[in-house]
């Protein structure tokens, strides 16, 4: 955060030239910042009580027992002795603290040393030793403890073995997961190799590594072994009187709970501080340690993109004749304080019962456009910036979320990527195609089970009644992605949206799924709007093609015309990535450089870093979608000629 | 099912051999020599020795081992010197009670725990979600012993809504309204820690499953949102909290020490703690083993439930 490094980079964002440190974000933390304030202030009254003017704790003082709070010289009161209690609490958070501490210490330098052993060494001493830790584990927490102290004996001493002991496994297993992950990297090996003993390895070479893993173990423990070592002297087996900690001055206090309830209530309104200091603390630091660990870090997205709109275009006077007339959608990303654009100003419109291509690499806006046709972009980060996307005469950005619904699965049907991840784990694919004709026909269970079975059918499942009570991961790949297409088909869809349905797929299915969905789409004449990265496969199937870079079309046109001459160089470059079979000698080179990050679009064409033909026009104002001819456009000042793009071949 | 139910149960077995050998150990290292203890300071060499035969105390420890634990198979847990009869049958009384409270304060902390956790993913920033957030952070740093104290001053002796102690009526009593009205503070009580664990993991585990692509397949087909998140994302939330639940069992079985002897509640746990203080070291064993078995057992069974709603872990 140097003036240093902001002079150097002044483009960049502040916050990005350097990390902020370990302690700033600590602070940052509002919560965590609370506790660690709260913890210091408890820590350091503990340390200092020797010193403090209070009366001394053991002082009995018959004449003035059981005092309530803020009786004259005793701010607390006293206690069934007479005994100030603002000083037993400070003296007995001392003994709570010191016993919880060094409870933590014992558990991390036991339980680190066999979690460092047993991970390092592995196999056969890794297996028994965890096996141990496990029995451990199979305990009820405290009643291990109770156990110990049963035969040790009551005591704070004992007390503490005992929370000690059963805090144990949690060292061993973090630390053995660390350990065991390194104890093959090069530089263990390495210094092995050197000469140097086991000992000496785990001790300089592996410990260092594992020690922040200690630092969390520890955080998140300590809490609870102040608050059981409490536990065990409320129950009486710990600190035995004279001595006193916060916890038998609890357990003392209970007798007198009907009379004097301050003399139990204060040591555990100082308990129920400590430890929730150390847990908000112990929370702050696993959040900058491990932030994807953090609880709650990630948002949730809403039932559908959110919609604020800076520009609307006109809606026209006449309707288009088209199934559905997307006009210059905008759809952003908000992230910290960046605006991704990955969608910055797509027209396009989709006619009944033909197949558009939309193509791209992955990061050309392309998926994201086909999201935000029915709000399913997440909100947030996402949020749909301008546009109208037209369906019927209505504008589907203005629909309600329940007329949103009735669209989504019915008019429109979208079949996903990667089948895998789309099809819901733990129910059957057949309760999944039936939960969707359910959705928007008044049908019976058992009606919709029989026509999900019937759709399994017709997109070629063998055995279908047999495969719908199947789950998704008894599927092969290719079944799974029949599912999701006879998903699709349910309710009859005039419009069929697929985003990269074929490339999870290997290369005989995908011919196969392409087929069926060619086949399909003739037989009930929707309109199909494909999505893909790849334009051998929009030279199978589609009508018609717009292709799509750093999220603007570029290019539009019939797909022959396009896939014969294309006119843009980067969509040149997109049709020389498809192989031929039988043409071996054909260049396969990927396209030089990367797209531009969407949020920080150069001016003029964003593909100019990238294109051998440009010039410094190009990198200047807005470059238009111009008319090349009927039904084609363009998005470039010097689009390619017809000898241009057959050189290129 | 059935199949995978027998070698779970097979597999238990060597844990619970591993429990009654962690137990032996601790009980091995009892400071000080038993037959001394029995007979005095002043006892002659042969008495020592004839005591040291009598308790099985010349053999070697694996052999200790093995005849206590046949002792144990045979449902011989000894005899409790301070109550003068068989361990065994105490244990199982005050299992009885101990299963009562520790059994409806899992079912508290289940419902409430799932339900907050759920509300506050689904409210996610909103002012439910800070509400539950503030009150799973109160609830894990309490002291259940405080709170039980706590509990016991408002609704027992300010507002005399519940009886402050025991598990019945001493005069009139019984039947299950008076276990109920007994059973409700402890019961809530033992339940605050565990309920805001598996709040905050709920929480965690619906956030984690909205986010998933699965999610937005089943938006995607025209569901309401209800369904979403009622169906569809609870699901699979639940299927990563059911082991989580089960841990909390550990839980609310050890913190039922706390609880019972707040409320003296006449389970387990109370007595645990009277036989440490009388020094009944067989009381003591009984009572750890049972317990520890029944948390291997309810173990077992959220293992089944997981299994159940996961068709992917079938094997």
């Amino acid at each position: 955060m140097s003036t240093a490094t902001d002079t150097a980079k002044p483009v960049e964002p502040i916050r990005k030239s350097g990390r902020p440190s370990f302690f700033a974000l600590l602070v940052a933390n509002r919560l965590a910042a609370f506790g660690l304030g709260l913890l210091v202030v408890i820590a350091l009254a503990a340390l200092l009580t020797p010193w403090l003017p209070l009366q001394p704790p053991d002082i009995t003082n018959p004449a003035n027992r059981l005092l309530r709070p803020l009786a004259e010289g005793h701010f607390l009161g006293t206690d069934q002795l007479g005994r100030d209690l603002l000083s037993r609490l400070m003296w007995g958070a001392r003994v709570s603290i010191a016993v919880g501490l060094s409870a933590t210490l014992v558990a991390a330098v036991v339980g680190s040393a066999i979690g460092l052993v047993a991970g390092y060494a592995g196999g056969r001493t890794d297996n028994f030793m965890m096996r141990g830790i496990d029995m451990l584990m199979a305990f009820p927490y405290i009643l291990l403890a109770l156990a110990i102290v049963a035969v040790l004996g009551p005591g704070l001493m004992n007390a503490l073995y005992a929370i000690a002991v059963v805090n144990i496994p949690f060292f061993a297993r973090n630390i053995r997961g660390v350990a065991l992950s390194l104890a093959h990297r090069e530089f263990v090996d390495a210094a092995r190799l050197s000469g140097k003993g086991h000992l000496r390895v785990l001790l300089t070479e592996v410990l260092p590594n594992v020690l922040p893993v200690i630092v969390i173990t520890m955080s998140t423990t300590v809490g609870w072994m102040i608050l059981e070592t409490a536990g065990l002297s409320f129950l009486g087996l710990g600190a035995q009187p004279p001595q006193a900690d916060l916890g038998s001055m609890l357990g003392e206090g209970r007798k007198l709970l009907f009379t004097a309830p301050h003399v139990s209530i204060v040591p555990g309104l100082m308990i129920f501080a400590l430890v929730m200091s150390i847990n908000l603390v112990g929370d702050g630091i696993r959040d900058v340690l491990d932030p994807r660990l953090k609880s709650g870090a990630l948002s949730r997205p809403a039932a559908a993109t959110a919609v604020k709109r800076e520009d609307v275009p006109a809606m026209p006077e006449t309707p288009a004749k088209a199934a559905l007339d997307v006009r210059d959608l905008r759809t952003e990303f908000r992230v910290g304080g960046d605006v991704y654009k990955a969608v910055g100003g797509v027209s396009f419109q989709l006619k009944e019962r033909e197949c558009l291509g939309l193509v791209g690499e992955s990061g050309s806006g392309k998926s994201v456009t086909a999201m935000s046709l029915l709000g399913l972009v997440p909100t947030p980060p996402g949020r749909i910036a301008g546009g109208r996307v037209l369906y019927q005469g209505r504008d589907l950005l203005e629909a309600s979320e329940a007329d949103l619904r009735k669209l989504r699965g019915g008019a429109f049907a979208y079949v996903f990527q990667d089948p895998l991840s789309t099809l819901h784990p733990l129910f059957t694919v057949g309760d999944q195609v039936t939960e969707a004709i359910r959705a928007h026909q008044p049908l019976s269970y058992r009606d919709a089970w029989k026509r999900a079975v019937a759709l399994l059918k017709m997109v070629r499942i063998p055995n279908a009644a047999e495969r719908a009570g199947s789950y998704p991961h008894e599927l092969s790949g290719g079944m799974r992605q029949r599912v999701s297409i006879a998903m699709a088909l349910a309710n009859d869809a005039e419009i069929l949206i697929a985003d990269e349905p074929t490339t999870a797929l290997d290369v005989t299915v995908q011919a196969q799924i392409l087929k069926l969905m060619d086949a399909l789409q003739d037989d009930k004449g929707s309109a199909l709007l494909f999505i893909t990265h790849d334009f051998g496969v929009v030279s199978e199937i589609c009508d018609r093609v717009a292709v799509m870079y750093a999220g603007r079309i570029v290019e539009t046109g019939p797909t022959d015309e396009v896939l014969n001459a294309p006119a843009h160089p980067y969509t040149r470059k997109l049709i020389d990535c498809v192989p031929v079979l039988g043409e071996p000698e054909r260049r396969l080179d990927a396209i030089s450089g990367l797209p531009p990050a969407v949020n920080r679009l150069p001016e003029g064409c964003a593909f100019a870093e990238r294109c051998p033909y440009a010039e410094a026009a190009c990198r200047e104002g807005e470059i238009a979608l111009e008319s090349l001819a009927p039904e084609r456009a363009v998005r470039c000042i010097k689009p390619l000629k017809p000898e241009q793009s057959e050189a290129a071949q | 099912m059935l199949a995978y139910f027998l070698k779970r149960l097979a597999m238990i077995v060597p844990v619970l051999f591993g429990l009654t050998v962690i137990v032996f150990l601790i009980m091995a290292m009892i400071p000080g020599d038993p037959a001394t203890a029995i007979l005095g300071a002043y006892a002659t060499p042969e008495n020592v020795e004839r005591i040291n035969r009598q308790l099985g105390l010349d053999r070697s420890l694996p052999e200790q081992y093995f005849i206590w634990l046949g002792n144990l198979l045979q449902g011989d847990f000894g005899r409790s010197y301070s109550l003068n009869r068989p361990v065994i049958d105490e244990v199982l009384e005050r299992f009885n009670a101990t299963l009562i409270l520790a059994g409806a304060s899992l079912v508290l902390c289940t419902v409430f725990g799932l339900v907050a956790g759920i509300v506050s993913a689904v409210r996610q920033f909103g002012w439910t979600d800070r509400i539950v957030t503030f009150f799973v952070l109160i609830g894990i740093s309490m002291p259940s012993f405080w709170l039980g104290l706590l509990l016991i001053l408002v609704f027992a002796v300010n507002l005399r809504w519940l009886p402050p102690s025991g598990m019945y009526a001493i005069y009139g009593g019984g039947g299950p309204l008076d276990l109920l009205s007994h059973l409700a503070l402890p019961a809530i009580t033992l339940a605050v820690v565990a309920t805001g664990v598996i709040a905050r993991l709920t929480r965690a585990a619906m956030l984690e499953v909205l986010r998933q692509d699965y999610i937005r397949t089943a938006r995607a087909k025209g569901l309401s949102e209800r369904r979403v998140i009622y169906r569809h994302a609870f699901k699979a939330a639940l299927v990563s909290v059911i082991p989580v639940i089960g841990i909390q069992a550990g839980f609310v079985l050890g913190g039922a020490v706390y609880i019972e002897t707040v409320f003296q509640w006449p389970g387990i746990g109370r007595m645990l703690v009277q036989a440490i203080s009388t020094r009944d070291l067989l009381l003591v064993q009984g009572g750890v083993l049972v317990v520890a078995a029944s948390y291997v057992l309810f173990n077992l069974l959220a293992d089944m439930v997981q299994h159940m709603l996961d068709p992917r872990l079938k094997t």
